[in-house]
């Protein structure tokens, strides 16, 4: 019994150690003795892994969300003879919510999954340890250029992805059901707000990025050194970012479009 | 070699997202458009303004001339004042002229109708933060549906 509450109270406190471990190293790789100049070629290098690579899918998949949304809308729309409202529809579900959303949970699953298995094998055969040796610092070198590559590039792909998206929706929408181009583009242009709604979306995907490239680095630098503690800590940075990503979605929202 | 192509690859990237950027600002927010450019306000008092909100239209035989800035209730007589601004090209509207809610459609967004009135000696043009005196209220369904009900016995 006392052997069970203590165990309780070492998870929790684990917990809470780890939570301050990934907090420290969040300090050394952006804010202690910032290199600029020398880490920009490295967070090139980072962004076209991270952002460039991630291209395709998010393409595709606002493409595809986009068509879906406009097919979906117009047939409950046509209903009211409200069809005309499909361009605000699919911009804005597309702008506030499933741009930055669905592009994190992909960013997540495309490259926080591979920023965590390749920092954890960088771990495992240890060259984190030889950069060490030579006195070259792995959080600023390795951490921290993935870091600043993420939080770019994370914007950039949701930008792409709604613009993409609402495209997509004008091809099923006016091309394909026939909805009036006119009204698609300029019943949206009196909705949506630059203000409002991007530059929300913006922030949104900001967050996101922050919180998905902070689990995933933490999860690879903190992991078990070994093949199943790598596959365990690429596992658990899809789902706990996924999670996050969910659940702060939600409180943005709330704050952002709650109360007018 | 490698990373000549990196960086290549990530210059398109950002210029991607760049058009994509601006495609959102120019085509679907319309930035140009709005808010931007000199304009003037005028005010009108309304007995009910029905589902009116911020931002929405002001319209003069359908052509959109300006927005909704704020909407007040005023503390004398618990009546709402809405106060709109007005592209400054359009600021000869003579006194006579009337506002009106009005809605787009049967379900549409409701929006404000500016109906310029007769102009001849004696009667001056709105300017900047005139009152427009003669309004009629929004058309609430509700209200409707009630008259006609009671008018039927």
């Amino acid at each position: 019994m006392l052997d069970w509450i203590a165990g309780i109270g070492a998870a929790n406190i684990a917990k809470v150690r780890s939570f301050g471990r990934a907090t420290l190293m969040l300090f050394g790789a952006v804010i202690a003795k910032p290199q600029l100049v020398k880490n920009v070629p490295l967070t090139i290098k980072q962004i076209y892994v991270v952002g460039v690579q991630s291209l395709l899918i998010i393409v595709v998949s606002g493409l595809f969300i986009g068509m879906v949304m406009a097919l979906q809308g117009y047939t409950i729309l046509v209903g009211y003879g409200a069809e005309g409202s499909l361009g605000p529809m699919v911009a804005l579900s597309l702008l506030r919510e499933l741009g930055p959303v669905v592009t994190a949970l992909l960013f997540a699953g495309r490259a926080g999954s591979a920023l965590t298995a390749e920092i954890g094998l960088m771990k495992a055969t240890e060259q984190l340890s030889s950069l060490e040796m030579m006195a070259i610092d792995p959080l600023r070198r390795i951490i921290a250029p993935r870091l600043w590559a993420g939080m770019i590039s994370m914007p950039m792909l949701t930008l792409i992805f709604s613009a993409v998206g609402i495209l997509g929706g004008h091809l099923v929408g006016v091309d394909w059901l026939g909805v009036d181009s006119g009204s698609y583009w300029s019943i949206m242009q009196s909705t949506v707000e630059w203000n409002k709604d991007v530059m929300n979306g913006i922030i949104k995907s900001l967050v996101f990025a922050f919180v998905i490239v902070w689990i995933a680095t933490y999860k690879g630098y903190d992991s078990v050194p070994t093949s199943e503690g790598i596959s365990k800590a690429t596992t658990q940075t899809v789902v706990l970012s996924s999670l996050a990503v969910l659940g702060l979605d939600f409180v943005l929202t709330a704050l952002m479009f709650g109360i007018e | 070699m490698k990373s000549r192509k990196a960086e290549l690859l990530v210059g398109v990237f950002v210029l991607l997202a760049i058009a994509a950027g601006l495609m959102l600002a120019l085509k679907v927010a319309n930035q140009t458009m709005s808010g931007k450019g000199e304009t003037y306000v005028l005010k009108a008092k309304f007995d009910n303004i029905g589902g009116l909100k911020v931002r929405s239209a002001v319209k003069v035989g359908g052509v959109t001339v300006g927005r909704v800035d704020s909407i007040t209730l005023s503390s004398n007589d618990f009546t709402p004042i809405v106060s709109m601004s007005i592209a400054k090209k359009y600021d000869k509207f003579p006194e006579t002229s009337s506002v009106s809610i009005l809605t787009s459609g049967l379900l549409g967004e409701q929006y404000i109708g500016l109906q310029p009135g007769f102009s001849m000696d004696g009667i001056k043009d709105l300017a900047d933060g005139d009152f427009v005196e003669d309004t009629k209220s929004a058309l609430v369904l509700e209200d409707l549906i009630g008259q006609f009900l009671f008018s039927k016995k």
